[in-house]
Parts: C-alpha cells; structure tokens; sequence
C-alpha cells in the first residue's frame, strides 16, 4: 500500500503514447482487410437466411444486387411495412427491373456477360410472392443466372 | 558522405495516433462486414410462346415434385415429409440403388475421365405458394444442393480419392456431368389453390 501515499506528490511520469499509433494502424489494417466498402444504402431491412451449403461469390464485379425487404423505419411512413424491392439507391417496382439488368450488362465487357449474376438479397420474413416475380422477371430478361444470399451456417 | 554526428531532434509523433484513429473510424462506418456466400442456381430459360411445352418428355418416374404450401408443408414425391429427411430421400431417389421402378432411371453414358457411367435422369421439381416464407423455401434450396454436393463428394472420394472441392477443375467437371444438377424451378404454381 505504500505506493498510494504519494498522493500529493503530482510528478508522475507520463505515460509513453509512442506506441499508440501503431495498435491503431493495426486495428486499421485489420478493418480494412476484412471488410468491403458498402455500396449502397440500405433502405430496406435485410436478414438473410441461413444456409450449410452456402459458396463464395465468385466474380464480385460482376454480380447486380436485388434487396427485398421491409423499409426501414425512415421510410416506413412514405413506404408502408410490405416487402419492398430496393434497386441501387431507391425503391423500385417489379417493372423495373428489366431496365435495371439493361443497365447493369452494359457496365460489363461482353465476354462477361454470360457470367453476370444477379444476387438476390431477401430477408427471412419475406413471402415467395414478390421473389417469384423477381425470378420471372429475371427470366423475362435472360438474367438466369441468380445467387441466393445466405450466410454461411455450420455444417451440421 | 560522412556527417557530422548530431542528435536528431525526435519528431512528436503524438498526433500520428489521432490520424490513425480518423483513418480506422472512416473505415469502420463505410464498410460492411459481410462476406457475400449464398446458393447459386439457374433459372430456366423462359419458354417461348411458339414452342409447345416440353414437359411431357421427361418420364414422370424421373421428377420428384418438392411442394412447398404457404404454411411452409413440405411434401416431396407425394408425402409429407420432415426437412431433415428430404436431403436423404433426395440422394435415394437420385441414386436409386435397387432400380427402383418408382424412382429415377439411369442412363448409361460415357463421361469423359470416367468411362461409361450410369447418370441418373432424376428431376428435382421445386414448387412453391405466394404464401411460402423466403426462410423456408431456401432451407428446401439448402438441403437440395447438400443432396447433390454429397453426392458428388461421394464419387469424388470413390474415383479420385478427394472431396469434389479438393478436385482439378476437370476433374470437377468429369463429376458435373456424371451427376448433373436437375434441380427445376419452373412457372411458380399455386400449390395451395388446388387444395381449397
């Protein structure tokens, strides 16, 4: 306890913060390694489901988002609580999707055409509804290619 | 180039910290953590209007109807059927191993790197109501490729001796084809309306 007597003695040392700067650019470098920019804002809330058999993406540049999903609570006034579809930054209708894929394939060389994929973002809670309108959608357009976001569950 | 010795005055590194911490704060709010993984799948192409549908071609012992009602019920190939028995009956009807007459045929075709082989014909036909929840319906999805990737990882082991991942892409393509992944999605049917 003698360490707790000199109190009235304030010529502590200070502390050394050299090393600092290099936890933090460590904890940066691990964020940025680990993690991707974020595309797009969110105005749909997305769970995904769980899946055992779920795979990587393959290409990343060449994969087109859907989000379908119940606004988020900014836009549930304006929106309603039903299943929404988000393209990009704003929500879309059905109809639209078409110009959306339209758009996407021409970003893209044309040998890589054939390889776009279309992945859809669909929370659990969502009815199969709207994603079949989705798919025939995506079929209307000779999209087939589609990719069931799911996060990766344990295998058994 | 010999210098005069002289201490070097130590520069304050003191807001080097700060900066660090701008740049991990930046970083943190514009990015996600979520790695993208999901189940890839194909639509089929969309039928054209002039064409006459084709269904009838497929022998009606090799589709295995999976319906999936709106209460999220799922029968497959008639009954009614629990979710953890489905990735096996899947893997029976496909493989069929006692010729079954209900269950999928095999044709016996040659499969480069293989030799002649027995690739069953076997169709998984998906349906599924409006009603079906999107959870449901991609645990059905989940346990139908386990189907297909464990039967794969099978052969993988017995010709190549490695799991089907662990293959050279040809090797992986030779398994592809030995067996192929018949999982149909087609028109979205109301399962329910023909129950009421």
């Amino acid at each position: 306890m003698a360490k707790f007597e000199r109190k009235d003695k304030n010529k502590l040392a200070a502390i050394s913060t050299a090393s600092l700067p290099d936890v933090v650019f460590m904890l940066l470098f691990f964020f940025m390694t680990v993690t991707t920019l974020r595309e797009t804002e969110q105005l749909v809330t997305v769970k995904l489901p769980e899946a055992s058999q779920a795979a990587k993406i393959e290409r990343k540049d060449l994969t087109s988002y859907i989000y379908i999903g119940t606004p988020v609570l900014g836009y549930q006034q304006q929106m309603g609580t039903n299943a929404r579809i988000q393209l990009n930054d704003a929500f879309r209708e059905v109809s639209d999707i078409s110009n959306f894929i339209t758009a996407e394939r021409e970003t893209v060389k044309e040998d890589d055409r054939e390889l776009m994929t279309t992945a859809l973002k669909v929370d659990v809670n969502v009815r199969m509804g709207i994603v079949s309108d989705v798919k025939q959608e995506l079929r209307r357009c000779n999209a087939l290619r589609v990719f069931y976001s799911s996060t990766k569950a344990g295998t058994e | 180039m010999a210098r005069k010795k002289r201490e070097a005055g130590e520069i304050n590194a003191g807001s080097m910290a700060d900066i660090a911490f701008l740049l991990l704060i930046f970083f943190l709010v514009t990015t996600t953590m979520d790695i993208d993984s999901g189940l890839l799948r194909r639509l089929p192409p969309m039928p054209d209007e002039h064409q006459k549908q084709d269904d009838a071609k497929i022998n009606r012992r090799n589709i295995m109807v999976v319906l999936l009602n709106s209460r999220d019920h799922l029968s497959a190939g008639g009954q009614p059927m629990d979710i953890k028995l489905l990735k096996n009956a899947v893997k029976e009807f496909v493989r069929n191993p006692t010729e079954d007459p209900q269950k999928a045929e095999k044709e016996i075709k040659t499969v480069e790197g293989l030799g002649s082989y027995p690739v069953s014909k076997a169709v998984i036909s998906l349906q599924n109501a409006r009603g079906t929840s999107y959870d449901a319906y991609i645990k059905v999805q989940n346990e139908l490729v386990a189907a297909f990737n464990e039967l794969r990882d099978e052969l993988a082991l017995a010709q190549f001796g490695k799991v089907y991942t662990r293959l050279s892409v040809d090797q992986q393509q030779t398994v592809r084809k030995a067996i192929p992944q018949n999982i149909s999605e087609a028109e979205p049917v109301d399962v329910d309306a023909n129950k009421k």
